[in-house]
């Protein structure tokens, strides 16, 4: 059941990363990966909200929501090869820039769904 | 193209579960089954868009399966941002700078390495001349 909610979650995370990427890509010219940032920080985000909701959320969601949807819709793999371009490609402000942007905002994000949730769930 | 990225993110997510269950992170520790999720899905990525690059003819839904779907499902940047978080709050803040700056270096050396093996194990068929990547 638990391999299930991952799997339905995950489907759905997929494919929203893909078409978040290309929708935010086609609307700026820098070299900067904000696709890949984007979703990496709404996928933090939701999942340190659905964290700080501890056991007010039942362990499905956290596999359907979590583990799937959250895990999917976020990506390394894309962040480091995008970095890695980045150096490839002489862009070393901006290479560093995506790492420390990414992590700092992606940090911020659970933080910020963590206070939330856990103020509203009590 | 969707349904091929969310068949492959469906399999990614999967692996990433079964390798998460076999290496549970205890609270303060080092999270090692996502740091070995994550780069081994950064060498894999470096290693496939080195092998589509020496592959101009490829089916065109063979990135969109593997690269967007399967290792963007496997690997994760939600749950790497939360353990970092947690080891933080919970009073292992060098822990979460090691895990947040090991990560980092490791996935991009593997990025790098993918593709440099890739290159290594083609080169007996691909003169150089004809590599294109």
């Amino acid at each position: 059941m638990t391999l299930l909610m991952i799997a339905l979650g995950a489907a759905v995370g997929a494919p929203a990363r893909y078409l978040t990427d290309r929708a935010v890509q086609s609307r700026h010219e820098s070299v900067m990966p904000w696709g890949t940032l984007s979703v990496n920080v709404i996928g933090s985000l939701i999942l340190g909200a659905l964290t700080g909701a501890g056991a007010a959320v039942s362990p499905g969601v956290v596999a359907l929501i979590g583990t799937g949807f959250c895990g999917a819709l976020t990506t390394y793999s894309t962040f480091s090869f995008e970095t890695w371009r980045l150096v490839e490609e002489e862009c070393y402000a901006a290479a560093v820039a995506n790492v420390m942007v990414s992590v700092a905002a992606a940090l911020a994000a659970v933080a910020i769904g963590y206070a939330a949730s856990s103020a509203l769930t009590g | 193209m969707l349904a091929a990225i969310a068949a492959g993110g469906a399999v990614g997510a999967l692996a990433r579960q079964l390798v998460a269950e076999a290496l549970p992170t205890a609270p303060g520790a080092f999270p090692w089954g996502t740091f070995l999720v994550n780069v081994s899905g950064c060498l894999l990525i470096g290693a496939l868009m080195a092998v589509l690059g020496l592959l101009p003819a490829h089916h065109r839904l063979v990135r969109p399966f593997l690269g967007v779907g399967v290792l963007g499902g496997f690997t994760t940047f939600s749950t790497y941002a939360v353990q970092s978080h947690a080891l933080v709050t919970s009073g292992h803040p060098l822990v979460a700078l090691a895990y947040l700056g090991g990560t980092v270096l490791a996935a991009l050396l593997a990025v790098v390495g993918g593709a440099i093996l890739v290159r290594r194990l083609a080169a007996p068929w691909h003169r150089p001349g004809e590599l294109r990547v």
